[in-house]
């Protein structure tokens, strides 16, 4: 378990982790509302998969079973427990 | 009589729910609108096992039923029998992408919570069996309650069984199904863990397996790479469209001309042989001989949709759109609208945000399309000296290049300030699912690109064929008296239109010749080429013809003229397909209205700068 809570923007590539919280007041209703609907809830297996490296672009992760893409704003509003096996 | 029953497809986005309606209908199909609003509806036809006919409808793919866009309010209201002028349906398929039951099977849950019939398409079956999952559709059925039925659409694999399924569904005196699970009327949350359970008794067990969309998206995505592979994709796409459109655009062209002959030797002259061939029939060619491009742009779009790809191209494309307010998906459609912005256009379905997919809308016609490529050659060729500024830069070419540029940087500005005043709101963001790569079928293509074909032609040709008969007319009347001196199109109400409001143009350096060509301009961009020809009594025809054109150009414009005539045309308010088709897309005047006036100010304003810097710099 990290001691400082790590978000999805600050995850390693191709570490698996698991959704550790939402901020859900950093988003918007819609935002959050979409959020759900992709399937991202506390406990749910994610990864960083690709990341937009020039200028800050969006992040695709895995979420559960799906590739979801995502701005960084957002992925900065969830927490993520990295696995350490 | 009692109507045939109605069972509506739902289902997530990138469940292959379009693949299944294919697969179920055929080419049985019909495109419509919803009443007030711009979604689509899709509905077909289909036979029963035992005969009876089904009225079939695929429903906008929604991942709940709480909607963010007019397409899932649409879905969420046809469900719960609110929508105007659609019954309630007498069953529900539910569309689920095999591999990814954790997420769909929420969805599902929530339409089973309605209490209609429902039979759930466990869909992409194979795709899940490629990625290592095995599972279980009898323990799904169990856990779900409701009949479930593996199947294949792109390989037209399970249809039958699904049919079979439907059949007992829709019998008459069937009783619907009443859940009693309390949990179906719970929060998402509590929903999602429950279709995770779900998802995770219906697997029998899982491999890990090396997929085949993550070695992809590990080109695709690349920040170097993909970049350099989206660039190839769009050279393909813009080669096509411009050199294969070409040849058939210029034989329907060819082919009216003929028709045009035809009638011409056919009749004597007469106001109604002029009716007919320089109206009715140049007015119907102008729009058809587009056809071709369209198809081709649509071709490539419907490939790249559903391949998978579009989603890719907007990841890589998402920065520099969200730098003016956009997201990443009105990536393609500016990119369609160089070659024509009716498909571009058309193409802002895919944008779930009004307002995002409005001001894509609003800037589309700024991109510089093919139609404007015939005026910027003839005006280049007679006015900018062919010298080269560099070895192998020559400054036509540099100027060409200059506006299409212009249009761009100007679009981009346009949308800067459209989305702080306008088309206000918070940005929407860019959250997508990724599918993954799958190879289109044949069939899905063709019917996609038949349905696009049909809506040009019926929806944009009626209205079109309409305003060129008008226009003709207004160039054709009062006619002039025999022996006069006078020409046709000076004495005609168009050319009196054009001495009327010429004043308002001497401010941006135009000739009174040049606001007569802009007024058939506004059929169709090229057409102003053919205008000026007219007022200038040449016939441009021949090549020989065209030259002598430049010639006349170059005697009596300046060049600050010609230069504020090109800005005009990069920043010009459109043709009126374009027009047309932005109405029946922002359903209503309002937004064309707004987009013809903010895009004549706009040239107004451009070309006039242009004019008085050239004639301060002494051009």
């Amino acid at each position: 378990m990290a001691t400082t809570p790590l978000s999805l923007e600050q995850l390693p590539q191709r570490q698996r982790a698991t959704v550790a919280g939402i901020a859900w007041d950093r988003l918007s209703a819609p935002e959050g509302r979409r959020l759900r609907e992709l399937g991202f809830d506390e406990g749910v297996g994610i990864e960083v998969l690709h990341r937009a490296r020039i200028g800050g672009g969006p992040i695709a992760c895995r979420i559960g079973r799906m590739t979801v893409a995502l701005r960084r704003r957002v992925a900065g509003a969830i927490h993520v427990d990295p696995l350490t096996s | 009589m009692n109507p045939a029953p109605l069972v509506a497809l739902v289902g997530n986005p990138n469940a292959g729910k379009s693949a299944l309606f294919n697969a179920l209908t055929g080419a049985r199909q019909k495109v419509g609108n919803y009443p007030g609003v711009t979604v689509e509806r899709h509905a077909g036809r289909m036979a029963l096992p035992d005969g009876r006919p089904v009225e079939l409808l695929d429903l906008p793919g929604t991942y709940s039923l709480e909607p963010s866009s007019p397409d899932e309010r649409v879905t969420r209201d046809v469900v719960t029998g609110a929508q105007a002028g659609e019954r309630l349906p007498d069953a529900i398929v539910v569309v689920v992408d095999a591999s990814n039951l954790d997420n769909h099977l929420r969805f599902t849950l929530q339409l089973i919570a309605l209490g209609l019939p429902v039979v759930v398409a466990l869909n992409m079956y194979d795709l899940a069996e490629r990625d290592g999952l095995k599972l279980d559709p009898q323990a799904l059925a169990r856990e779900l309650g409701v009949p479930v039925v593996p199947t294949v659409a792109v390989r037209k694999r399970g249809i039958d069984d699904l049919k079979e399924a439907l059949a007992e569904l829709v019998t008459p005196g069937a009783t619907a199904l009443r859940p009693s699970d309390p949990v179906l009327h719970a929060d998402i949350a509590t929903l999602q863990r429950r279709a995770r359970q779900i998802a995770m008794a219906a697997t029998i067990s899982e491999t890990p397996v090396r997929r085949w969309t993550h070695m992809l998206d590990s080109v695709a995505l690349h920040p170097v790479f993909g970049v350099l592979l989206l660039f190839v994709v769009l050279f393909v796409m813009f080669q096509a469209v411009f050199f294969a459109g070409a040849a058939p655009a210029d034989a329907i062209a060819g082919g009216f001309d003929w028709l045009a002959g035809l009638v011409k030797q056919a009749m004597p002259d007469s106001i109604l042989r002029s009716l007919i061939t320089d109206g009715a029939i140049a007015g119907v060619g102008a729009v058809i001989k587009f056809l071709p491009q369209i198809l081709i742009m649509f071709f490539f779009i419907l490939v790249l949709e559903a391949s998978g790809y579009m989603v890719r191209a907007a990841f890589l494309m998402d920065r520099i759109m969200a730098s003016v307010g956009l997201s990443g998906r009105a990536f393609i459609p500016l990119l369609s609208s160089f070659a024509c912005a009716v498909p571009g256009i058309m193409s802002t379905r895919t944008i779930e945000d009004e307002k995002d997919r409005l001001t894509t809308i609003l800037i589309a016609p700024l991109m510089t399309c093919s139609a404007r490529l015939p005026v910027y050659t003839l005006v280049i060729g007679a006015m900018i000296p062919n010298v080269r500024v560099l070895p192998f830069v020559g400054l036509q070419g540099l100027v060409m290049l200059g506006l299409y540029i212009m249009g761009v940087a100007g679009a981009f500005v346009v949308a800067l300030v459209l989305r702080r005043t306008v088309t206000k709101g918070a940005s929407s963001g860019f959250m997508m699912e990724m599918p993954k790569y799958q190879l289109p079928s044949v069939r899905d293509l063709a019917i996609g690109l038949w349905s696009r074909a049909e809506i040009f032609l019926k929806r944009a040709g009626t209205t079109i064929a309409f305003t060129t008969i008008v226009l003709w007319a207004m160039l054709s009347f009062p006619q002039v008296p025999k022996g006069s001196a006078v020409s046709q199109v000076n004495y005609s109400v168009a050319g009196r239109i054009a001495n009327t409001i010429e004043p308002a143009f001497r401010p941006i350096g135009f000739n009174r010749d040049i606001v007569l060509a802009l007024i058939p301009a506004m059929a169709a961009r090229e057409v102003s080429v053919a205008a000026l020809g007219t007022v200038y009594a040449i016939d441009t025809a021949g090549g020989d013809d065209e030259t002598k054109m430049a010639q006349t150009l170059h005697k009596r414009w300046s060049l600050a003229t010609a230069l504020a005539f090109l800005i005009w045309f990069v920043f010009a308010p459109q043709c009126i397909s374009t027009i047309a088709v932005t109405r029946r897309e922002t359903n209503g005047w309002k937004w064309p209205a707004f987009m013809v006036g903010y895009l004549f100010l706009l040239a107004y304003i451009m070309a006039g700068i242009t004019y008085w810097l050239a004639v301060f710099a002494g051009l």
